[in-house]
């Protein structure tokens, strides 16, 4: 285009407010947040009007393995175990509901609208709704009574009943073989992809993480000297069939701007070579799907990582079976007012947060700059 | 259906319709059960919201009310009436703001490439991704000291800047589609930065608009976190509501029809609006 040099630098001092403020509310402000979570900032150094402290990883630490304090421990339990249920919740029946709508059904419009409407709530609404449809003694649970079955007994939300319990001191140890699980995966995949050499390079780096595993080398990080149970708490169920109906939507959405993006001549094609209907989905429009797959994963598992109104709604902050970090570093802040403890859990659900979302948005903005 | 033809291609023909009819039936049985299944919240909420005080007990919880009332709407109504103007006093300018900013920095970054913007533009979105309790610490510090925390002003300040890279994100890729050939013939003319944008740019920038105000009144309407912490004096509709179904004391009609009145209206613009709302939806996973 033919722009003058003064026009370039108008376009540039339009863009400068946001930059501005973006540096500062988002970059600065984490800053901030992480420095807070190196001290002892709390009620009572703010009262004594003193400087915080500086007092190094202690509150990263007392996350991890504080004596009085298992609540993150329980909220990290509870975010791994409730991201995947929800994860793979959303995708499947997103997926489901999206095929199903691709079959040009008549009242299309009207499924769509259904199974998307709930996106258009707020998490308290949807909160809100469900505390009333998971109350044991009557909601859902009294449904069986319609058609003459006995009522439900299903805690929801406030079970308090514990699957697959762990030590908390094997924690490093479970994430190290989580780790060799995840390289080992990736190296296989390379050599089914014939990158021969670097697949068997990843594969001996799991090989020697194991070794490390075995000889006590992942045990030897445990800074806890007691034992602390954790699991599986039952009422995430509650929470993920809440959440999940209310992101269901999404994917179903995802995945069908996919598969309308498939064309018809490509299915016609693979029938005419003798692919069953269930052949063409398998062998071409998954494939196809895939890359929408992994948006989605992204984009749902940072929802979950960062889930706090829904989870404020139907737990308070008390119940700690449904716990999770970000009413933790919600309640521990503004209620318990200890600043540092709670700008330490903020940062680390900002690392897992960026694990997920750094990558993604490189790659995508890559791709795009690429086409 | 009728498969009870005897002759040698009825034979031929039938058993594939049969089985198209039935694979057909199926999927809208599957489809329907669904359908039931994300509409019981709904049922339940109408059923009790239309029930007095009375007839709410746990036999009769699935059951149509008796007698219709409108008792809960009117109680709800009462307790959620400031959260509700509050949020309307929130949502229209933070989302006129941060829609116009939007649409300017969409502009700068689609149709005035310079060096950076590469990088810049990554940095922006990140800002859309980041759980906010990262930035909760400092936020209220520092609408303490410039004399905005607990005020509608400041939450609108704060939805403003948190939404600027969701805005930027959807006009951008709006105007990466209007070819350059249409600005280039603008600049020929003689228009400058400003002329290009008040005369071809924002003359077709309608649909984006609709999409990013829909989008960020949706979002700003049902936002709770920076609610709760940044404004809980003058309670926004959707903090309203969490009290109200926090404290014993009000009945679960009551619950339901303020939960009701505190959807609608994103509700509505969804029903309306639906297909715009679902571009917002599919541009938040960046690609669009």
């Amino acid at each position: 285009m033919g722009q003058s040099k003064r026009d370039r630098v108008i376009a540039i001092a339009m863009l400068m407010p946001t930059v501005i403020l973006l540096a500062i509310f988002v970059y600065g402000f984490i800053g901030w947040t992480g420095w807070t979570s190196l001290t002892n900032s709390n009620a009572m150094q703010r009262l004594s009007q003193q400087p915080a402290q500086y007092i190094g990883l202690d509150n990263y630490t007392n996350l991890f393995s504080g004596l009085l304090n298992n609540r993150f421990r329980i909220d990290l339990v509870n975010t791994v175990f409730f991201t995947l249920m929800f994860i793979f919740f959303s995708l499947a029946i997103g997926l489901l509901l999206a095929i199903l709508i691709d079959q040009k059904i008549k009242g299309e419009g009207i499924f769509r609208t259904i199974f998307l409407f709930p996106m258009a709530l707020s998490f308290v609404v949807t909160g809100v709704v469900w505390k009333w449809l998971f109350n044991p003694s009557s909601g859902i649970n009294r449904l069986p009574e319609l058609v003459g079955l006995p009522p439900g007994n299903f805690r929801w939300f406030i079970s308090q009943d514990r699957w697959f319990e762990f030590n908390w001191q094997d924690f490093p140890v479970i994430v190290a073989w989580f780790v060799v699980a995840l390289v080992a995966v990736i190296g296989a995949w390379l050599l089914l992809k014939r990158r021969t050499q670097i697949g068997a390079f990843i594969l001996a780096g799991a090989i020697l993480i194991s070794t490390w595993i075995l000889v006590g080398g992942a045990a030897s990080l445990n800074i806890m000297d007691r034992p602390e149970k954790h699991g599986f708490n039952v009422a995430l169920f509650a929470l993920v069939l809440a959440a999940g109906w209310q992101m269901v939507g999404y994917t179903m959405a995802m995945y069908l701007a996919g598969l309308r993006g498939i064309s018809e001549e490509l299915r016609e094609a693979c029938r005419v070579d003798g692919a069953t209907e269930l052949g063409v989905y398998r062998h071409v429009v998954l494939p196809l799907l895939a890359p929408i797959t992994l948006s989605a994963i992204i984009i749902l598992g940072h929802i979950s990582l960062k889930i706090f109104d829904l989870v404020y709604v139907m737990g308070g902050g008390d119940n700690l079976f449904i716990d999770m970090p970000g009413i933790n570093m919600f309640f521990t802040t503004f209620r318990g007012q200890e600043f540092g403890q709670g700008a330490a859990i903020a940062m680390i659900m900002l690392i897992m947060v960026a694990v997920v979302i750094i990558p993604y948005l490189v790659s995508s903005l890559r791709g795009e700059s690429k086409r | 259906m009728t498969s009870t033809s005897q002759s040698s291609t009825g034979r031929k023909i039938a058993p594939m319709n049969w089985e198209r009819t039935l694979s057909r039936g199926l999927i809208y049985v599957v489809l329907l059960i669904f359908a039931a299944i994300f509409l019981l919240p709904v049922y339940m909420v109408l059923v009790t919201s239309f029930k007095s005080i009375d007839q709410v007990n746990i036999s009769t919880m699935w059951t149509l009310p008796s007698a219709f009332t409108l008792e809960s709407f009117k109680e709800a109504f009462s307790e959620l009436a400031p959260g509700l103007s509050n949020s309307l006093v929130l949502v229209v300018p933070a989302t006129v703001i941060s829609a116009a900013m939007g649409s300017m920095n969409g502009y700068v970054l689609s149709k005035w490439k310079f060096p950076g913007a590469n990088i810049i533009f990554p940095l922006m979105l990140f800002g859309m991704f980041i759980p906010y309790q990262a930035i909760l610490i400092p936020l209220v510090e520092f609408l303490n000291n410039i004399g905005l925390f607990n005020s509608i002003a400041g939450l609108i300040m704060v939805h403003v800047v948190y939404g600027l890279p969701i805005t930027t994100l959807i006009f951008r890729n709006y105007y990466t589609e209007v070819p350059d050939e249409m600005l280039e013939a603008g600049a020929i003319d003689g228009a400058g930065f400003f002329g290009l944008y008040r005369y071809i740019v924002l003359p077709i920038s309608l649909p984006g608009f609709v999409v990013v105000i829909i989008w960020q009144f949706t979002q700003i309407w049902n936002e709770f976190l920076f609610a709760i912490t940044v404004s809980q004096k003058t309670p926004m509709v959707t903090v309203a509501l969490q009290n109200l179904s926090g404290s014993q004391i009000i009945e679960w009609n009551v619950q339901m029809a303020a939960s009701f009145l505190a959807a609608i209206p994103t509700l509505i613009v969804y029903i309306l609006l639906g297909r715009y709302f679902i571009r917002g939806l599919l541009a938040g996973s960046v690609k669009g």
